[in-house]
């Protein structure tokens, strides 16, 4: 297909909003009678609810109401399960543990909501949290997940036998039997720890409840805005149709504004319907350290089996995987780690089993990667190990395994996150790597330039890995495109966003099929009251799901579109031409007329109807795959790094990737950018450090090390095209990529520059003081 | 995160300033730049009942040279206008280099010298720098002032020799001799973050390279700027070779320091910095004191 | 009682004139009761910079200053930079360079990027990456950011 803007560098729609302070997010929204919610948070992980006393706030000059659990009667319910039960695979234990609106009787981890207060002002409410008196019982805290395990930890859902919420195994081929065969095994235990998400807009919701209209507004920093519509409406008795969600711009997402319900967005809306005036909550960053998801806490024992000429025959890999105080997303990131555990790479043989445990913590839902980093760090680690061990080349050895274009599609004969069989859809994953390696001048630095640099005495190392991206998984996404009597067109679809640049890529699409200006197609997602079928924006979706949701409804449109020029042109369909926002007559451009007119027609305001049509130029359509598309890309860096004080610079970064067709390459290479930022932070800045009570150290921006501008390596990146054949427009996912491979890459680089010393890094993040004492022990 | 409610006040002047903080004592806060109280303050973790806000007296904000030739700085001086004083550069280079390391630059433009100092936070330059360059602040009341020496101020972790009813209203910094070198060594997790572990020396050498004076003061490294005054000693009446070098920093960082253990890093970790960061401190100011024939 | 202040400030050129709390914060004064919610707040300990603005001319945190201080002084913020058919130079170069994904923390960068443009018309990479050092931002990895602000800086001495 011939296109004129699908893969070109279109700057942005929103733009001149977002530039200009006009755009509105959740704090934005001011309505009159406004409240404001300040919630009371456990101080303790893990305690004896005793007593909650409120007389004293609820006296307080401006608080118009303190709510507890006992308060919300019968509209006291945890929340849903978010991710239907697992499936049926052989002897799969799950159990079902929900977060609650407000914590009665018992308090799972430091945070947890247990009053909230609302009162004419922000300031106000924040006061009288402070005069409500909590009487607590402490109880021992459980915090490591291999003791956690043990027969005498404490429990941390007291009717449960242990703290195990689930167990899957997994098997493919037969592990037992290559380990047999293998000349090498090698064995590691990886640490992976807990790192926030930390978008740069705290959560927020402001719900609205009009008792005239029996209408709920409600304004929500949601990347679900349809399922926070149907569970409202399910938990406060209301139609879905009186409920109304709306996600406006939200100030980034990574994964933890999918989790749901959070509790308050249980008790906000239905605060607002008590009090029958509008209430605003907003979250503060201290808060959202406490009652924000976060992720990454597993432990792995991984076995590897190889053939001297570095063959690998087979991997098994048991994992602890640390889900927090409850387990409303089911099993997303332990399959995808389980999905990811064998990278790229043609292994025939694989035995996986993983155990979810409670902990005193804040919930674990995806986080950009969700789970997919932990299993690239795994393998890819295994590899290095491997490499050292077979005393080759770790790119050579890579090379050796990874699965050959040919191979496609790859069935890995397990099951993904959404429940269908793991299948690689297409790649050429050798040019990927090549390209990296190209890109990167593996060869000349390793014989030229490293051995140049030691002798100046600059440690300086490099690495190299690939990865694998599962995205675009199911069910589904609707869209639909509008043409208006103006000659814009108007797009509509469920999804939320976050900041993915939705409102430029879909008006690509749109416009490529109707010969319109991108910026003359306006794009809305994110209300329910304008489009209500749909899940939302995770596993790097959007621009897959919904995009070719978007490209199928602008097909359609433009069939129609085609249909009705046709005929008041009066010229066969075939030789008509869309450009401009007209349609002509190819060769007789007199012959022709705007794409206003034509909607005019279409939705006439007088006269006889051919029986069967529909009014206007407008289609509907779902897109919904066979499963989801896999992104592969190879991320390579050298780094430097300062042996006396652990201070790191990354002298080069380089990225190769193949997400399938590009949209536009200006918006794929921010994705990629911003990944890798995270990615970053996720090897040697961001960790979320607990002390032995469960008191999280580092709830502040100042102690919780985002990676800044001064730390940001230049990113070079090339885009190789393997388009999925799943489906029309050939896309795969690409918002997860960039941090999966960060911290695998990392530590390899370090490994490499520190060679000498014989590091072996098999923990994530690091940090100078763990470099110190790695080093320390060598 | 919202401050609790306080009491304020924005005294125009010195005088008034005084005489609030004479009538309230310790039931008042000064308010300097604020970009250390009052993120304290959004967190609820200080409530004061009264603040009186500085940043209306005008008569503080200054820099000039001092009798001494040195360099005189008022107490709500910002760090942004020390950042881009060519007068710093000249009277008070090592002051002048450490401006772009604290923090970021809108943070420079509110947050002023004596705030910094009178906050006392062991993690932070000037504190440590002043100490490093044997300054002084004088301390106003409403019935007096007095000059206390760096080395008397600071007390103890955010503890200084201020009384409740005392304001800091100047700094002053003495000119570094001829052949004097300075250096700032640190090691932060990002550039603009508190210093896992910083270092400033100030050497002076005579006419034969001979070191006659060397101050040392570390920063992260106890509850208060940390002096090193045995390990400067052992500089003194030595040409700086590698070994001698080598063995100041040995003893400076493993005995005259008191590092503690948070997040960021352990107490042997500091002391391990402390020892390398010596170490390139005292390399690059002997350099610089070896070409430096000026006073400076 | 609490106690409250006349105060009178001027923002993007306008003078107004409200009764405040002294423990009001100025990102929350011009964010709720100026409604310039352009202004945006993100940690509000001063470390994540979305809510920089100017005040007379040189970047502060609006969340580490109380509005009472604010008192007679001039701010600007993003809304006092270009309109939505009229952007300034800066607002151009980040739509060209693709300077921000969700635009949360843009208003903050802007504005500091604005001061730092007029005293540094001509900056280097590395003095840019400094300037932008105390702007978190976790969409864009600061690679078009800072090329936003090259291309800025070109435009802006043209």
């Amino acid at each position: 297909m011939d296109r004129k803007l699908i893969g070109k560098r279109v700057v942005r729609n929103e733009d001149p909003r977002l530039l200009t302070g006009h755009a509105q997010f959740v704090d934005d929204v001011q309505l009159p009678g406004m409240l404001h919610a300040a919630f009371l948070r456990s101080e303790y992980a893990h305690a004896r609810l005793l007593k909650v006393d409120v007389s004293k706030a609820r006296q307080h000059p401006g608080v118009v109401a303190v709510f507890i659990a006992e308060d919300m009667g019968k509209d006291w319910q945890p929340g849903p399960p978010l991710v239907s039960p697992p499936p049926t695979v052989k002897d799969v234990v799950f159990h079902s543990r929900r977060q609650v609106p407000l914590a009665k009787d018992k308090i799972r981890h430091a945070g947890e909501a247990i009053a909230v207060v609302i009162a004419e002002s922000r300031y106000i409410a924040e006061d009288a949290v402070e005069e409500i008196e909590v009487e607590y019982e402490p109880l021992p805290v459980v915090l490591d997940l291999e003791k956690a395990l043990e027969a005498d930890s404490p429990l941390v859902h007291d009717d449960l036998e242990s703290n195990l919420a689930a167990r899957l195994s997994q098997k493919k081929g037969d592990y037992e039997a290559a380990r047999q065969q293998a000349d090498v095994i090698i064995k590691r235990r990886i640490v992976i720890e807990r790192g926030a998400a930390a978008a740069m807009e705290n959560r927020g919701i402001v719900a609205h409840w009009d008792a005239q209209s029996e209408h709920l507004t409600i304004w929500d920093t949601t990347q679900a805005p349809i399922p926070i519509r149907n569970g409202t409406a399910a938990r406060l008795g209301l139609s879905e149709h009186q409920v109304r969600v709306i996600a406006p711009y939200i100030g980034g997402g990574f994964g933890p504004k999918i989790m749901m319900f959070y509790p308050e967005e249980m008790v906000i809306p239905w605060a607002a319907m008590k009090l029958n005036r509008p209430v605003k909550w907003i979250e503060d960053r201290r808060e959202n350290f406490y009652a924000t998801t976060q992720e990454r806490g597993q432990i792995h024992h991984v076995e590897m089996a190889l053939t001297r000429d570095g063959r690998v025959l087979g991997l098994k890999d048991d994992f602890l995987h640390d889900t927090g105080a409850y387990d409303p997303y089911g099993l997303t990131i332990p399959l995808n780690t389980q999905s990811h555990n064998m990278g790229g790479y043609d292994i025939r043989n694989y035995s996986s089993e993983f155990k979810v445990v409670f902990t005193n913590r804040i919930i674990a839902t995806p986080v950009r990667g969700a789970g997919r980093p932990h299993g690239i760090f795994v393998i890819e680690r295994m590899m290095d190990a491997a490499a050292r061990e077979l005393g080759m080349d770790p790119v050579e050895l890579r090379k050796r395994n990874l699965i050959p274009p040919e191979a496609f599609p790859y069935e890995h004969q397990i099951i993904d996150q959404a429940f269908a069989p793991l299948i690689l859809d297409s790649g050429n994953y050798k040019a990927v790597v090549e390209k990296a390696v190209e890109m990167i001048g593996y060869e000349k630095f390793l014989k030229e330039e490293q051995p140049r640099l030691r002798r100046e005495g600059k440690y300086v190392g490099i690495g190299i890995v690939p990865f694998i991206e599962t995205t675009g998984v199911g069910p589904y996404e609707g869209a639909r495109v509008t043409v208006e009597a103006s000659g814009k067109v108007n797009v509509t679809t469920g999804i939320g966003t976050q900041g993915q640049g939705h409102f430029t890529s879909f008006a690509q699409v749109v416009a490529e099929q109707l010969g319109v200006k991108v910026s003359d197609v306006r794009i809305v997602t994110g209300d329910t009251s304008e489009f209500h079928w749909g899940t939302g924006t995770f596993a790097s979706r959007g621009a897959v799901v919904a995009g070719n949701a978007v490209h199928a409804a602008a097909k359609s449109v433009r069939k129609k579109v085609l249909k009705l020029a046709s005929k008041v042109l009066e010229a066969p369909e075939e030789e008509l031409e869309l450009g401009d926002g007209m349609v002509r007559v190819a060769d007789i451009p007199q012959k022709a007329i705007s794409l206003g007119e034509l909607a005019v027609l279409a939705n006439p305001l007088r006269g006889a109807v051919e029986p069967g049509t529909e009014p206007g130029l407008e289609a509907t359509s779902y897109f919904g795959p066979q499963y989801g598309a896999t992104a592969f890309g190879t991320h390579a860096m050298i780094l430097e790094v300062d042996p006396e004080t652990m201070m790191i610079k990354i002298r080069r970064y380089v990225v190769a990737e193949d997400c399938g067709t590009v949209l536009n390459p200006l918006i794929l290479e921010g994705q990629i950018h911003g990944g890798v930022s995270m990615g970053l932070g996720n090897a040697y800045y961001e960790k979320l450090h607990i002390d032995e009570n469960g008191q999280l150290l580092n709830a502040s921006f100042a102690d919780y090390l985002l990676v800044s501008s001064t730390e940001m390596p230049h990113i070079e990146v090339a885009h190789l095209e393997t388009p999925s054949p799943l489906n029309e427009l050939g896309a795969k996912g690409v918002g997860e990529a960039g941090a999966i491979p960060v911290p695998a890459l990392f530590a390899q680089a370090l490994e490499n520059a520190l060679s000498d010393r014989a590091l072996e890094i098999l923990e994530m993040p690091l940090s100078p003081n763990r470099l110190f004492e790695l080093l320390k022990e060598r | 995160m919202k401050p609790a409610p306080f009491e304020y006040y924005a005294p125009e002047t010195i005088e008034e300033a005084l005489s609030l903080l004479a009538k309230h004592g310790y039931d008042a806060k000064v308010l300097a730049g604020g970009q250390s109280l009052i993120p304290m303050m959004n967190f609820r973790l200080v409530q004061p009942s009264i603040l009186v806000d500085l940043n209306r007296i005008a008569a503080l904000g200054y820099i000039r040279t001092g009798e001494d030739g040195g360099l005189r700085i008022g107490a709500m001086t910002r760090h942004r206008q020390v950042e881009t004083s060519p007068l710093a550069a000249k009277r008070a280079p090592l002051v002048h280099a450490a401006m772009s390391k604290i923090a970021y630059p809108q943070v420079r433009t509110r947050g002023t010298f004596g705030g910094s100092i009178s906050h006392a936070d062991p993690s932070a330059e000037l504190p440590a720098l002043s100490l490093a360059l044997n300054g002084k602040f004088r301390l106003r009341r409403q019935d007096g002032e007095r000059w206390v020496p760096a080395s008397e101020f600071f007390l103890g972790l955010f503890t200084t020799a201020l009384e409740a009813d005392e304001l800091l209203v100047e700094a002053s910094l003495p000119p570094m001799p001829p052949r004097s070198g300075w250096s700032l060594q640190e090691v932060a997790r990002r550039p603009h973050d508190f210093a896992l572990m910083g270092v400033a020396a100030v050497v002076t050498l005579n006419e034969q390279g001979v070191c006659t004076e060397a101050r040392l003061v570390f920063i992260s490294a106890g509850d208060r700027p940390m002096a090193a005054e045995r390990a400067a000693e052992t500089l003194k009446g030595q040409a700086p070779a590698p070994e001698v070098l080598r063995e100041a920093a040995e003893i400076a960082s493993s005995q005259e320091i008191d590092p503690s253990s948070d997040i960021h890093a352990t107490a042997e970790f500091r002391r391990h910095l402390a020892n390398v960061l010596t170490r390139r401190a005292l390399e690059q100011a002997f350099q610089r004191a070896a070409e430096n024939k000026q006073e400076g | 009682m609490q106690q409250t202040f006349e105060l009178t400030i001027t923002v993007n050129g306008t003078r107004y004139q409200r009764r405040v709390e002294p423990r009001m914060l100025l990102s929350d004064f011009l964010r709720h009761d100026l409604g310039l919610t352009g202004t945006h707040v993100g940690c509000e300990h001063g470390v994540c910079g979305a809510c920089s603005v100017l005040m007379d001319g040189q970047p502060i945190r609006s969340c580490l200053i109380f509005a009472v201080q604010a008192h007679e002084h001039e701010i600007t913020t993003v809304e006092g930079l270009g309109t939505r058919d009229n952007l300034h130079p800066i607002q151009e170069a980040f739509q060209e360079a693709h300077g921000l994904q969700c635009g949360f923390c843009t208003p903050g960068i802007l504005t500091t990027v604005k001061a730092f443009l007029e005293q540094n018309p001509n900056p280097s990479e590395e003095e840019i990456r400094e300037a932008l050092s105390g702007n978190l931002c976790r969409c864009t990895g600061y690679q078009h950011i800072i090329e936003a602000v090259q291309l800025a800086a070109e435009k802006m001495r043209a």
